[in-house]
């Protein structure tokens, strides 16, 4: 019914890498922010620090849901105990990379690579896996990624 | 992956790609098998690219771990039952 929250809103997982990089941290607020007015629930997966960044610059939890440690996230994907419809990688680096490979190894979603970085390009060219990728040379300024990312309009597929 | 913590481990290789990482037990390592990522060694998940090799050296397994901050590590740990179970899965 038009107006009514549906019983089981999609799902997305946010896959953060390590955050020094300055973008992340605001490029995964604004996803978040986009992918709750499409109607989707999002979940943020991160290590101690990524995960940190976000709780402190949204106290009051405005746009973060639930916030989980990668570790367990990967944990419970593999071990067939929750999934996702969705799922968005945050790549900067080699490890990023893998992180990505695995959660399309282990998860049903939909994945997307969201690669950023002085480097971005040298990451892209490792991806050989099925993904779609939204790539942009962002270190500090998130605005290139911002519009990679408003292109691609991830929340729509 | 707390666990990893908690193994006697001895580091083979650090801050290593994670191609370097299989190049490495592929080259060094005569008995190896590979396996997905999320397959489980001790309590550990590994990530990576399929397929992901798991090298064996006596009851030494030899296995990827990955930090999102310091890349993919190679550990050597030892282990007799794990190796035996890992090398089971070869069968």
């Amino acid at each position: 019914m038009a107006g009514e929250p549906a019983a089981n809103p999609a799902t997305a997982l946010l896959v953060l890498g390590c955050p020094q990089v300055p973008v992340q941290t605001s490029i995964a607020l604004y996803l978040i922010n986009r992918l709750k007015k499409a109607g989707i629930t999002p979940i943020v997966a991160g290590n101690k620090a990524a995960n940190t960044l976000l709780v402190v610059a949204d106290p009051d939890r405005h746009y973060l849901g639930e916030v989980m440690d990668l570790d367990r996230a990967v944990a419970l994907i593999a071990d067939k105990k929750r999934d996702f419809d969705s799922c968005y990688v945050f790549i900067h680096n080699d490890a990023g990379v893998s992180y990505a490979a695995t959660m399309g190894a282990i998860s049903k979603a939909k994945l997307y690579a969201i690669v950023y970085g002085e480097h971005f390009d040298e990451q892209v060219k490792k991806i050989e896996f099925p993904c779609t990728t939204i790539a942009a040379k962002a270190v500090h300024s998130p605005l290139p990624l911002k519009k990679a990312i408003d292109e691609a309009k991830p929340w729509v597929a | 992956m707390g666990c990893v913590e908690s193994l006697n481990y001895e580091i083979v290789l650090r801050d290593a790609t994670f191609k370097e990482s299989r190049d490495y037990i592929k080259a060094h390592f005569t008995e190896f098998i590979d396996v997905q990522p999320g397959f489980k060694v001790f309590d550990t998940h590994v990530i990576g690219l399929p397929p992901i090799a798991i090298g064996f050296e006596g009851n030494f397994i030899i296995f990827p771990f990955t930090k999102p901050c310091h890349g993919t590590f190679l550990l050597r740990v030892e282990d007799a039952k794990e190796a035996a179970r890992l090398r089971a899965l070869k069968k």
